[in-house]
């Protein structure tokens, strides 16, 4: 039995293990051919890591990234494609800012309306894709892109000055919010930086969606409908409305994915709250191949690309250009799309072929058992 | 074909399989279903590669490396499902792919015209597929490997989807072509078929040849024996343990087509178009594009019958009639257009799907990798699939994962299913295997009734007498069952009353006690439901003696 087992960790872990491979050999493909150093840019990078300021850039970044990518990963294990996680975290955010702003209660009731507002934010603009997926059958991917322009310009209106907006200088902000609802981070000194103190809330996603999934009857519903649509229905899976509550949470937790950087640092929503993050979410979503710890990591993998990267405009005595870091993460998700559906199969195949050698052997020694017997 | 051996992934390989095919003859391969024909086929069309072994044609070793050299050599294989494109014509799908032998018009034209006379296969060019037959498309097929200039034909079970009279126009042809000096390689487990339409025929068991016979001298006793290395399981039911307590009632049920799938006498199954999650399928009735009287096809037309507790309802009927819809009208993954579907006294018509399955109704799906299982997920997965809210599988809100692993493993040991563990994925066993796992988990959530699609289909021997041994005895516990299979003497051995589907209406009942199949084999066709000696009533008039009793 635990054969099994480590086999399915071998194919979990082969997968990950050759797209980055693949995908570093081809970055230095493409600085071979610009005629640059293959390796040294990697170890720019990795020297960056050393320093415990970047460490904590980081971990914040990663868990913008991680919250989002969990969002993204809900829908892929049933097969639902939320391309939408983009304009939900933002309009998420801009809601909760204004809300922050606007009101003010005592400080864990704030945070507490705070998480409500994203969330519900987050469900609501999902949500929208979902209800007309079930009711029209418009695909969710159309439905969530175009919400996710129509985002945008919500985020425009409600930026606006006579609105709920507020210029400061040359940026339009959301007003900053009230202290109540700052979540206070961990700080680890003045030139190291703060961790921010949403990252729990990050990693009790995490867990929180492993038990949903794996634990819970909606989970095997969920993981079943991703699994084979039509097995799902024929074991009285009600298809409409799994899409329905799916894309109601995956939303609700998608209008989290801005909340560590907006109640950590920032206080105020304003033109230079990150956008895209959404995107990058599903690269990181799919590298993890849709594991609460596989996507830790590559959350992980992906802030570092971002944060140490920088660093290549400036090295000495040659500088090299940051974007090979955006080179890398394009090359991860093709690898990764590719390698990922090799390996599955080859480990079908491989399992299956396992399987008949290990029922031809028992076949085998019960056969020579009862010829012991009779001879 | 010398010494072919493969080992394959799975329960069965070939193991040193001689096959010698000689010119102007129809040579059967036979052997139960899994016995390792359809691979030495594949082999030898070259979509697989043997590991041991050499293929001769005319003399000539060769090494087939894909299906193209294979038809190169003047092989052709007409499969059991066909791959015909319905809305082109027949001429158009003959052509596709190899335009360059004799261009698109008037040549192509005229050579499947002088094809088709000269075998007498009677194939209209200009006609569309989807306007044709289960018998006239598989005419497409064999004159689309003719085309291709095949000398040597591969027939994969062809008469699986054909009714006893389609069989015997079949052969017709098949002795025409062999008259021309074509060799034809025709696959079955039918034996009296075989025996009919062979010269020289080649028995396969358990991946290698165990004897060759020659028709005129063999009895489909001794044919049987060979195929089985002992008796056949008969699926005879023994005594009657039919009730009068109706577990199941359904009246008048009615359901439009939704999708562009035609009925009538299509082979491939209907399905498809049906359950596509988020789709707007359900409840709306789209115009079909086939000629129908009132806009949309019936695909079932008015469906009436009674099922008791202990008793097995089997219906008959060619693939496609309405048997696809009749289960999932039942199950619930279709809403019944008019009608009633009454369970255990409640009417159920307009419960989900789930409701059903926990109030007691069983599902064996007629695609078991369709709707029965999660290939890629473990077994004791697969156990939860279907019964998620039940016991052993959850605990209120929660899965419970050992519960369900230990009954997993109770299956395992109750139903035989080989395997060497239950966290393998389901897509490592083999048909039969699978099909035992599903009929296991089934079976053990207490039934009421069972919805049995094609229950043995594509499974061996040893778990098709396994099969019928549960269904029986569960049936004497007082289960009813609505049972349909293709396989016409498992319908008439096991069912305690027959009926027949047809263009998705119930056109004739039958004695399972008295009837052949060939008897039910007319009815099949829908020509000969008045003339049915044991069944001539219709089903309006069985639905009212039902009543009476």
């Amino acid at each position: 039995m635990k054969k099994f087992d480590k086999e399915r960790m071998l194919i979990a872990v082969a997968g990950p293990v050759i797209a980055l491979v693949l995908a570093i050999a081809l970055t230095s493909v493409v600085l071979l051919a610009s005629d640059r150093n293959p390796f040294e840019p990697y170890r720019l990078m990795l020297q960056q890591l050393s320093y415990s300021d970047v460490q904590v850039l980081i971990v914040n970044q990663a868990s913008l990234y991680y919250i989002a990518a969990i969002a993204v990963a809900l829908g892929f294990r049933m097969n639902l494609f939320n391309i939408g996680v983009d304009g939900q975290y933002r309009l998420a955010a801009v809601m909760t800012a204004v809300v922050g702003a606007n009101v003010n209660l005592p400080a864990p009731l704030q945070v507490v309306l705070l998480l409500l507002v994203a969330m519900c934010t987050g469900a609501f603009w999902a949500g929208i894709a979902g209800v007309l997926k079930v009711t029209r059958g418009v695909s969710e991917v159309v439905a969530t892109i175009m919400l996710n322009a129509i985002a945008t310009s919500v985020i425009g209106y409600v930026t606006l000055a006579n609105v709920w907006g507020v210029q400061v200088g040359d940026n339009m902000t959301t007003g900053v919010m009230h202290k109540s609802g700052w979540i206070p981070g961990i700080n680890l000194g003045s030139d190291v930086g703060e961790i921010y103190g949403l990252v729990f809330l990050a990693i009790l996603l995490g867990i929180g969606y492993w038990i949903v999934l794996n634990r819970t009857r909606f989970g095997f519903d969920l993981r079943a409908t991703g699994a084979s649509e039509t097995a799902a229905a024929a074991s009285g899976v009600d298809a409409r409305r799994m899409i329905l509550v799916s894309m109601l949470i995956s939303g609700a937790v998608a209008g989290l994915a801005g909340l560590p950087l907006l109640l950590g640092d920032t206080h105020t929503y304003s033109l230079s709250f990150p956008a895209g993050l959404g995107f990058t979410a599903i690269g990181i979503a799919l590298l993890g191949r849709n594991n609460p710890g596989g996507i830790a990591l590559a959350a992980l993998l992906w802030a570092f690309l971002e944060k140490a990267s920088p660093a290549l405009d400036f090295a000495t005595p040659t500088p090299y250009e940051k974007e090979i870091a955006t080179i890398m993460e394009g090359l991860i998700v093709f690898a990764v799309v590719i390698s990922y559906e090799a390996v599955r199969q080859w480990g079908l195949r491989r399992q299956q072929s396992r399987v008949g050698a290990e029922l031809a052997a028992e076949a085998a020694k019960k056969n020579s058992e009862s010829k012991g017997v009779t001879a | 074909m010398q010494g072919i051996t493969k080992r394959f992934p799975g329960v069965v390989a070939n193991s040193d399989i001689h096959l010698t095919v000689r010119k102007g003859t129809v040579h059967a391969l036979v052997g139960e279903n899994g016995a390792g024909k359809s691979t030495l086929m594949k082999i030898l069309y070259g979509m697989q590669k043997p590991d041991e072994g050499t293929i001769a044609v005319d003399g000539q070793e060769v090494v087939f490396g894909s299906p193209a050299d294979a038809i190169g050599r003047g092989i052709g294989m007409v499969h059991q499902h066909f791959m015909l494109a319905d809305n082109l014509t027949v001429l158009e799908n003959v052509v596709l792919g190899s335009e360059k032998l004799y261009g698109i018009g008037g040549g192509a034209r005229k050579k499947i015209k002088e094809l088709s006379d000269r075998y007498g296969l009677g194939v209209r060019p200009d006609v569309l597929v989807e306007d044709l037959g289960v018998a006239d498309r598989q005419r497409v097929e064999i004159l689309k490997v003719l085309f291709r200039g095949a000398r040597i034909l591969i027939l994969d079970e062809p008469t699986a989807v054909l009714v006893p009279q389609e069989v015997d126009a079949l052969f017709g042809n098949l002795r025409e072509l062999k008259s021309e000096g074509l060799s034809v390689i025709f696959i079955s487990h039918k034996l009296g078929e075989v025996l009919s339409v062979a010269d020289d025929i080649t028995v396969i068991r358990r991946g290698t040849t165990v004897g060759t016979a020659i028709p005129s001298e063999t009895t489909p006793r001794q044919l049987a024996e060979m195929m089985v290395g002992s008796e056949l399981p008969t699926p005879e039911t023994a005594e009657s343990t039919v009730t009068d307590r109706a577990v199941v009632e359904v009246r008048n049920l009615t359901v439009y087509a939704t999708g562009g799938a035609s009925l009538g006498e299509v082979a491939a199954p209907v399905a498809s178009a049906t359950t596509v999650a988020g789709s707007t399928t359900a409840g709306s009735v789209l115009t079909d594009t086939s000629p129908t009287i009132e806009g949309a096809k019936r695909v079932l037309d008015d469906v009436t019958f009674t099922i008791h507790a202990g008793e097995v309802m089997g219906i008959a009927g060619v693939e496609g009639n309405g048997q696809t819809e009749l289960i999932e009208a039942l199950i619930g993954l279709k809403n019944a257009d008019s009608g009633d579907i009454v369970f255990e006294g409640k009417d159920i018509t307009s419960q989900p799907t789930r409701k059903r399955r926990e109030s007691g109704i069983a599902y064996i799906p007629e695609d078991r990798h369709r709707h029965g299982l999660l290939l890629e997920a473990p077994l004791w997965e697969n156990r939860i699939l279907g019964h998620v809210t039940e016991r052993p599988n959850a605990k209120g809100f929660w899965l419970d994962p050992k519960g369900a692993q230990e009954d997993t493993r109770r299956i395992v040991e109750a139903y035989d299913v080989r395997t060497p563990g239950i966290d393998v994925t389901a897509a490592s066993l083999s048909g039969g295997n699978q099909q035992k796992l599903i009929v296991g988990r089934e079976m053990s959530h207490d039934p009421k009734f069972l919805i049995a699609a094609h229950p043995t289909r594509g499974v061996d021997v040893g778990a098709q007498a396994a099969i019928w041994d549960h269904i029986r005895a569960a049936r004497r516990e007082g289960l009813a069952v609505l049972l349909i299979s293709a396989d016409l003497d498992e319908l008439i051995g096991l069912s305690d009353t027959l009926r027949v589907i047809y263009d998705g209406r119930l056109v004739a009942d039958a004695d399972p006690a008295t009837i052949t199949p060939e008897e039910l084999g007319s009815a099949m066709t829908g020509a000969a439901s008045g003339h049915l000696e044991h069944a001539d009533e219709t089903a309006d008039d069985a639905a009212a003696e039902d009543e009476d009793r």
